[in-house]
This record gives structure tokens, sequence and C-alpha cells, in this order.
């Protein structure tokens, strides 16, 4: 089991790496999104799969016997999980945010900062009270 | 005397949180904040000097024993790179004040900036390595708010390539974290620098130490991976560029310096010799790049690139003085670097203008601001008796000492190069006379900066002026500091001390 979701998270990754590798950012944002489900299937399956050992410690002792199902990786995802979901949200508004205002999803094309940054116009619906 | 930890952290992330109530009052939200960027300074002070005088802070945050909660330490390192952002924090907070439009205020500047700085302040002193990424997060959030707001096209643009690299960099450094933890079953940094010695497979410690020299080596802008400094950097508003330029590659280079004295403490193969040569390459192509540009403030990105590579050099030859000297560099960088933003966007004020060759002649104009450029400028390019030529001279010295001859000589011509592009800012910008076109670009807002904004340029010119001048009392603090890094068994003391 531990082999088959280490293999698995290694597929993951290498798709995820040929969609960030692609100079659309739709694609791009996918390629983020499995990147970081392998991430995290990753970290589950380096603290040791064990599924039929609760991390409870039984009645006049002290200390749990190993193996036992590891309960740290869990809330290491969690925490992963929570800041993962935070900054795609942000990254799908900025995306979107940029493609309204620079017309294209191609990073090749976009080279606004490459000229002068003050020489631009605030991008339409800047107005106050708008989205940040 | 654990509050001392907690406070530089907590004073700043509870003003962002209430200045996201404030945030429709722009007065209100610009005292609060400076309030809490003047508290943090007090606290940052505090920290420092006990650590000066009593060594290693570490508490165990909730009193969960040390390898299993998560503990805050503050070593000589860790509390003046806290006093160094409280510095910053204060003056760029009291730069925001005239700079920042009165709109971005509305939508969270003064919020933003508080979250940011206590992101940078945890990460400079948590011991753990998950809530590293912890705090990284925070302060990646904020930076990645701060770059956007206000919405220009450019800023969205620079905004894509920063999120989008820097993204990739922290699923890096989750990786890299996820399989430490699998490697060694702890992720407290002292603990780590006791079980990673126990690791039989060095092929398999040596590729997660590239792993997250990949993961840091992506925020401190290394060669090959600073790409994405120079096309975001200089497109916020110029308070927003000089927090960034003077802060955030540091926290990167800062967790390098973490990882390859402490976790990593054992012999790392081949990255003895990967180091040395990111290091000089990254100097080289830095300040090459910043030759090539006609902009203020790229060229100040390109060299923050260019000065990064000088403090990996140290953190690479790993000696004493090689590590004093890193230090050294770190504090006056960050002071000079950010100065150096906020003094460009003075003259963009006074011109209404970054380009090189709509600007000139502010030096008849505007003596004094060019004395506030000047001596950070010079002293970035390596004068004596500035702060530059010290931090520049032990790193020289220490490769000397290493008979790291090559890496002394790209060092000491890099440092020449810094030159070429400080005097081209200083003969483009305020020697040379001005331009006779007329003005295309927009007027000036106020052509009078407001004491808001030069106040801190004045006061971190003092700063650099005072680091030059007492140069030996920073380089002693610095040899302290550096005996902390290279003798990790103090700081698994500090945290683990109970337990052993």
């Amino acid at each position: 089991m531990q082999t088959l979701c280490a293999i698995l998270a290694g597929i993951i990754v290498a798709a995820s790496v040929y969609l960030i590798l692609d100079r659309h950012l739709i694609r791009f944002i996918f390629g983020l999104v499995l990147a970081g489900n392998a991430v995290n299937l990753m970290i589950f399956t380096v603290g040791r799969l064990e599924s039929r050992r609760p991390p409870l410690i039984p009645d006049q002792v002290t200390a749990m016997t190993v193996p036992y199902a590891n309960a740290l990786p869990q809330a290491l995802i969690l925490t992963a999980i929570v800041i993962g979901f935070a900054l795609l949200s942000f990254v799908f508004i900025l995306f979107y945010r940029a493609y309204q205002s620079l017309g294209t999803v191609d990073t090749e094309l976009m080279k606004v900062a490459e000229s002068d940054p003050e020489a631009d116009s605030p991008a339409s619906g800047a107005g106050d009270g708008g989205p940040v | 005397m654990s509050q001392l930890l907690i406070l530089p952290v907590i004073v700043p992330l509870t003003a962002g949180a209430v200045a996201v109530m404030l945030r429709k009052k722009p007065g209100h939200s610009f005292v609060l904040a400076f309030a809490s960027a003047g508290l943090q300074l007090i606290t940052a002070g505090l920290l420092l000097r006990y650590v000066y005088s009593n060594g290693i802070l570490a508490s165990q945050i909730g009193s969960w024993p040390a390898p299993c909660g998560i503990t805050l330490v503050a070593d000589r390192l860790s509390a003046v790179m806290v006093l160094i952002t409280a510095v910053i924090n204060l003056a760029v907070t009291s730069y925001s004040k005239t700079d920042i439009d009165i709109n971005l205020v509305r939508r969270g500047h003064y919020c933003l900036l508080q979250v940011l700085v206590a992101g940078v302040s945890g990460a400079f002193l948590t011991g753990d390595v998950f809530n590293l990424y912890v705090w990284f997060e925070v302060m990646l959030m904020a930076s990645f708010g701060l770059l956007v707001l206000g919405q220009r096209k450019s800023q969205l643009d620079g905004g894509v390539k920063y999120v989008t690299i820097n993204l990739f960099a922290t699923l890096l450094f989750l990786t890299g974290i996820g399989l430490l933890y699998g490697l060694t079953g702890t992720l407290n940094m002292a603990d780590l620098n006791q079980k990673i010695p126990q690791i039989t497979d060095r092929g398999l410690l040596t590729a997660l130490a590239v792993i997250f020299l990949g993961a840091f080596g992506i925020k401190a802008a290394l060669f090959p991976l600073f790409f994405w400094l120079p096309a975001s950097y200089h497109t916020p508003p110029v308070t927003v560029s000089a927090i960034f330029g003077g802060l955030l590659t540091k926290v990167g280079i800062y967790a390098l310096i973490r990882f390859f004295t402490l976790v990593f403490a054992v012999d790392m193969a081949y990255l003895n010799y990967l180091l040395p040569a990111m290091a000089a390459l990254t100097m080289v192509t830095g300040v090459l790049g910043a030759a090539a540009q006609n902009e203020f403030r790229r060229i100040l990105s390109f060299h923050i690139i260019s000065q990064v590579g000088y403090m990996v050099l140290g953190l690479s030859l790993h000696t004493r003085l090689a590590m004093a000297g890193t230090i050294f560099y770190l504090v006056h960088h960050i002071i000079v670097k950010a100065n150096l933003f906020l003094v460009s966007g003075v003259v963009r004020q006074l011109r209404g203008s970054y380009q090189l060759s709509e600007l000139g002649g502010l030096y008849r104009s505007n003596g004094w601001v060019a004395f506030l450029f000047f001596i950070p400028a010079f002293s970035l390019a390596g004068f004596p008796p500035l702060s530059g030529f010290w931090a520049k001279m032990i790193l020289i010295w220490a490769s000397l000492e290493s008979h790291q001859y090559w890496l002394a000589l790209v060092a000491a011509a890099v440092g020449l190069l810094t030159v070429y592009s400080m005097t081209k800012i200083w003969a483009e910008v305020f020697w040379k006379p001005a331009p006779q076109v007329t003005q295309t670009v927009q007027a000036p807002r106020f052509p009078n900066p407001s004491v808001w904004m030069l106040a801190p340029v004045a006061v971190l010119t003092g700063l650099t002026l005072v680091i030059g001048l007492g140069a030996e009392f920073v380089f002693k603090f610095a040899a302290q500091a550096a005996e902390d890094l290279t003798n990790p068994a103090l700081y698994v003391n500090a945290v683990l001390g109970d337990q052993n």
C-alpha cells in the first residue's frame, strides 16, 4: 500500500509538472492543484500507513505500541490543505483579474511590467470598493 | 521571559487584524500601524538585549515539551533579524503615510503590511520546520496582497510571475518537510540536528538538502532561480518595493543559514561545491543584469540578487569568520536596500519618474536628497568607511583564509561593478543637468516630500553611518552570533535542555 501510494504521488507530480510548464495560466493552475494534492498524499505516505490500529493508548499502559496509525501527518496535511485552499482561491482571482485587464492567459504575451511600469493606467474596475 | 519571544510576532499580527476593521478610516489605521511598529521595535530591542546578555532564549508554546510542541527560539541571529525587521517596519509604515494612496489604505495596505511583518518575524523566531512553513505562508499571502494592491496592469503582470514561482517554491518546501519527517520522525530543528547524523543513507539526505536548497533558493533569488524578482519588484508602490527588497529575500537566506548550520550540520557531499558556485554566479549575474538596466528600481532589484550572492558566499565557506561576515552583510544590506528604494521614491516624488533618462539635476536642486542617496548607495558599493565596505571586506578576508581565492576575486570584482551601477544612478539622476524635454510623465503629487517620507530615509541613512563607523562593535556581535551558528550544541541545549 505504501509503495502504491508513493508511486501514485510520483505520477501525480509528473502530471502536475507537465501542466505547470505550460505557458497558459489555466493549465498552470490545474498543475498547481494537482501538485498540492500530490504533496499531501506524499506526507500522508511518509507517516507510514497503518489502517488497523488507531493511535489510542489502552488502559493501564502509558505508551502506544508500534505500529499504530500515525496522527501527525494528518494534522500537517490539514494545515497544508487550509493554506493551500486560501492560496488557490487567491491565485484564481489573481489570474482572472490578470485575464480581465491584460486580455490574455498566455504568459509569453504578458510583458506590461517589462516596459515602463509607471506609464500604464489603473486596470478597469479598480474603483473604490472593488475587489482587492 | 518567554513573552519576549511572542510579542514581536503577536503585536503586528494583532494590529493587522484590528487594521482590517479600521481600514475604512485611513487616519486611524495609520496611527494603529505606526503604534504597532513602534511597539514591535521596543519588544524586539528588549529581546535582543536579553539574548545579547543571557544567550539563546527558547520557549515551548502551550508548554508542550520540546520535540512535540512548537518551539520559539531566539539566538543572536534571530534576535538581530527581528530587530532589523521592526526598524524597517517602522520606516516603511512612516513612509506609507504620504506615499500610499488613500484608496489603497481603504483596501487594507496597513493590515497587509503588519501581517507581512508578523510573518517575517515569526519565520525568524520559530524553531520548528513546519511552523517555519506556516510563517512563510503568512508572509507570502500578505506579500501577494501588497504586490497587487492598486491593480495596475504592470502589478497584475508582475504579480502573476511572483505568485506562480513562489507557490511552486512553497510546494517544494512542503515536499522537503514531508520527506524530512518520513526520514527522521521529527520536525523540531534542534531534534533534527540530533537525528540527522544517525541516518545512514547519505544519498537520500543530500537529495533532501537539495530540495530545500531549491525551495529557499527561489525565495532568496539565487542563481538560476531569481528571474521572478526583477520581473515583479519594480511594479508595486515604492513603499512595498522597499519592504520586499529589504526583507523578503533575506528570509530565504535566513532559512538557508538555519538549515545548513543546524539541520544539515553534517558533511553535505557535492553541496560543498554547489553552494559556492551558486553564490559566485548569483553575484555576477545580478550585477551584470543591473548594469543593463535604466530604471531606478530595476537597477536596485538586480542588485538585491547580486548582494544575496555575497551572503550565500559566507554561508558556503562555513567558517566562523565567514558566518560573521554573512550576518554583518544581512544587517547592513537590509537597511541600505530598503533605504535606496525609499530614496528612489523620494526622487519619483520630486520628478515624477523612475527612468534615468527622464531624471537629472537633483544635486543642484535638492542637495540633501543627493546626500541621502550618496551614503546608502556607496555603502552598497563598498566604499570605506561605510557599512558595505566592512561587510565585503570580512567576506573577502574569510574567502582568502579558506584558500578560496577565486571566490575572493569574484567578490571583489562584483564590488567594483556595483560601483559602476551606483555611479550610473548618481551621474544620471543627480549629476547631469535636468533633461530639457517637456514633462510628459504625470506631475508629482507633492512637489516637496513630506517629513513622513524624509524622516525614515534620514534615520536609515544615519543607521548606515553608525554601522559603518561603529563597525567594530557590530562585527563583535556578528562574531558572537556566528559562534552560536557554528556551534549548534548551544542551540540544541537551549531547546532540548530539559530532556538531555
